[in-house]
């Protein structure tokens, strides 16, 4: 039995549409909404038990900007799959599967850290690789590969240093020394 | 069958009397610069007592901004940033990319690349084990393991050296090949070397597997179930140690990994014990490997190790000097590689688990998308749920356990 015969029974009256990656690996294109309750049911009636990784594509200026990729290992068949929806640029945001796959917890986080997209349901969704207080979102096309500087948290380093007091009383200026 | 050794069990309840402390939630803060944790990760820890009721591991220290880089810089290039990502392992990460890059290309690697290619991922595989044996020991006090494995490691790594060129950060291996064949000279001291290498590797075992205080401070800590360890994306020994058996190489063979004869050792219990079994196994398992690409090497001496395709791979530098047509590629490959439009992701089992490149190219020479999968990433994660209600002092055990590198974990 194929990858794709799998796969459409698992998925069987939902509505996608399949191609082939350049490696020969199957690749399903979802609705944004679908994500959820297609990975379900890759989990449970096709046998793909674990999640490789969670990534993103900036597709700017194209619209929609984004594809968001999960791909999954089915170790039994030892076949993968790759589930892929576009979503919106201006409000970027999709379900989580944390719920489903708890192993997709930092991929999630980086997808937020990378490029701003958030996962509805994620609790702990915070920047996983840049600093908490990072204002910019690294991967995106429109960020310079230079990096945008001065940014906050530049500034707010930069002004406590010039506002740090003096200590005028170090032990090697002290006449008691 | 009846057991003679007594299995050190902790019991979480017994210190609900005795600890003044208990009860009192203390935060601690462990890392970035402790040496325990190889490298630049900190752990959030809340500290009940001496228990940890609650262990976030924070990332990121390291970043490097790679797979950003590699948009920048072009296919080409970005080959000598992959050694520094999981930098005990470069020649695994080189080969790692360039199979991507191959399947995205539709390159066919000689036989004999393939081979040269096989010998080099395993003899990395045993450097990089032999720095998860010396560091978690040495971390938890048996210092001399460390210079026993290291001194294992510099013999690898002079062997490396006269291989590739190169000790460290080697970038041998290029799209469709590697880029120089070598002599049989080195061959036969590689296998000289793999020779005494078994017989070290038994010493390594008959000092640390007997050893009360390694048993100790390794049996069942850190214990995660085989269900468990999917749910959370583990990977590569840490997976097989929790009895699951999944080796990319024998489940999707590449680079003719289903030629070669080897086992794939797992555990039964999925601590910190199993997961050290399973990676001094793994070592045996290397060698052999190494020693089936030797005989194979002989076989097909004079073959060629390099795909012959001039829109990816450099010709040779005589026929530069000599050839008009060689030198327009040598300069079009050097400017502007340019891969096929579309995507390709290829995993293969690295020292810490499934290590893969996902690449998405527009047709030209600089990438999309280069999305780098790393083990150890995965395996960080699953910290809390290892070092959840455990004893503070388990943290050295089971981060030695886990074997990852911050410089792959945070890219």
């Amino acid at each position: 039995m194929s990858t794709l015969e799998r796969v459409q029974a698992a998925l069987a009256g939902r509505e996608f549409t399949s191609s082939v990656s350049r490696e020969g690996t199957l690749v399903l294109e979802v609705e944004p909404a679908a994500v959820w309750e297609t990975v379900r049911r890759l989990r449970d009636m096709a046998g793909f038990d674990t999640n490789t990784f969670v990534t993103a594509i900036d597709r700017f200026p194209a619209e929609p900007r984004f594809e968001l990729v999960w791909q999954f290992l089915s170790s039994a068949h030892a076949d993968r799959v790759r589930v892929r929806a576009r979503i919106d640029g201006t409000n970027p945001h999709v379900r989580t599967i944390i719920d489903l796959f708890p192993g997709t917890a930092f991929s999630e986080r980086e997808c937020w850290d990378m490029f701003g997209i958030r996962f509805d349901g994620h609790a702990g969704l915070k920047r996983l690789l840049m600093p908490q207080a990072y204002e910019h979102f690294p991967l995106r096309k429109d960020f310079p590969h230079q990096g945008i500087e001065p940014d906050r948290l530049y500034r707010e380093w930069d002004r406590a240093r010039r506002e740090r007091p003096v200590n005028r009383d170090l032990p090697h200026t002290s006449e008691k020394h | 069958m009846a057991s003679t050794t007594k299995v050190f069990e902790y019991n979480r309840g017994s210190l609900e009397g005795d600890d003044p402390l208990h009860g009192e939630l203390m935060e601690l803060n462990m890392g970035p610069q402790h040496p325990a944790t190889h490298g630049v990760l900190r752990l959030r820890v809340m500290l009940d007592g001496e228990t940890m009721r609650e262990v976030e591991p924070d990332v990121g220290y390291l970043h490097r901004g790679k797979e950003k880089t590699c948009e920048s810089l072009g296919w080409r290039k970005f080959f000598v940033h992959t050694d520094r990502l999981d930098y005990v392992q470069p020649l695994l990460n080189n080969c790692a990319y360039a199979f991507s890059l191959e399947k995205l290309a539709g390159l066919e690697v000689p036989e004999r690349g393939q081979i040269i290619r096989v010998l080099l991922m395993e003899l990395s595989r045993i450097g990089a084990h032999l720095i998860y044996l010396g560091t978690t020991a040495i971390d938890l006090g048996a210092v001399t393991m460390f210079f026993f494995t290291f001194k294992e490691r510099e013999t690898l790594y002079t062997l490396l050296d006269a291989y590739t060129g190169h000790r460290m950060n080697n970038t041998y291996i290029r799209i469709g090949g590697v880029y120089a064949d070598v002599e049989d000279e080195v061959g036969r001291e590689i296998g000289k070397w793999l020779e005494h290498f078994l017989t070290a590797v038994d010493e390594f075992e008959s000092m640390l597997s007997g050893n009360r205080i390694w048993y100790d401070r390794n049996r069942d800590i850190g214990v995660i179930s085989k269900e468990l360890a999917l749910a959370w994306s583990l990977n590569g020994p840490n997976l097989r140690g929790s009895g699951f058996d999944f080796d990319l190489r024998k489940q999707m063979p590449y680079s003719g990994y289903e030629r070669y004869e080897f086992e794939v050792p797992v555990g039964t219990r999925g601590d910190c014990f199993d997961r050290y079994l399973v990676r001094v196994e793994e070592m045996r398992q290397s060698a052999k490997i190494c020693r089936q690409a030797l005989d194979l090497l002989q076989k097909t001496k004079g073959g060629e190790f390099l795909a012959d395709d001039r829109r990816f791979v450099l010709p040779p530098k005589d026929k530069v000097k000599s050839s008009m047509e060689e030198l327009i590629h040598q300069f079009k490959i050097v400017t502007d590689m340019a891969l096929p439009q579309g995507e390709a992701y290829h995993g293969v089992e690295s020292s810490k688990g499934e290590l893969g490149f996902f690449v998405v190219s527009d047709g030209t020479s600089h990438p999309v998308r280069c999305h780098i999968r790393a083990p150890g990433l995965m395996n960080v994660q699953a910290i809390p749920v290892l070092m959840k209600d455990r004893l503070f002092s388990d943290t050295v055990s089971i981060i030695g356990s886990l074997d990852f590198v911050m410089g792959e974990v945070d890219r």
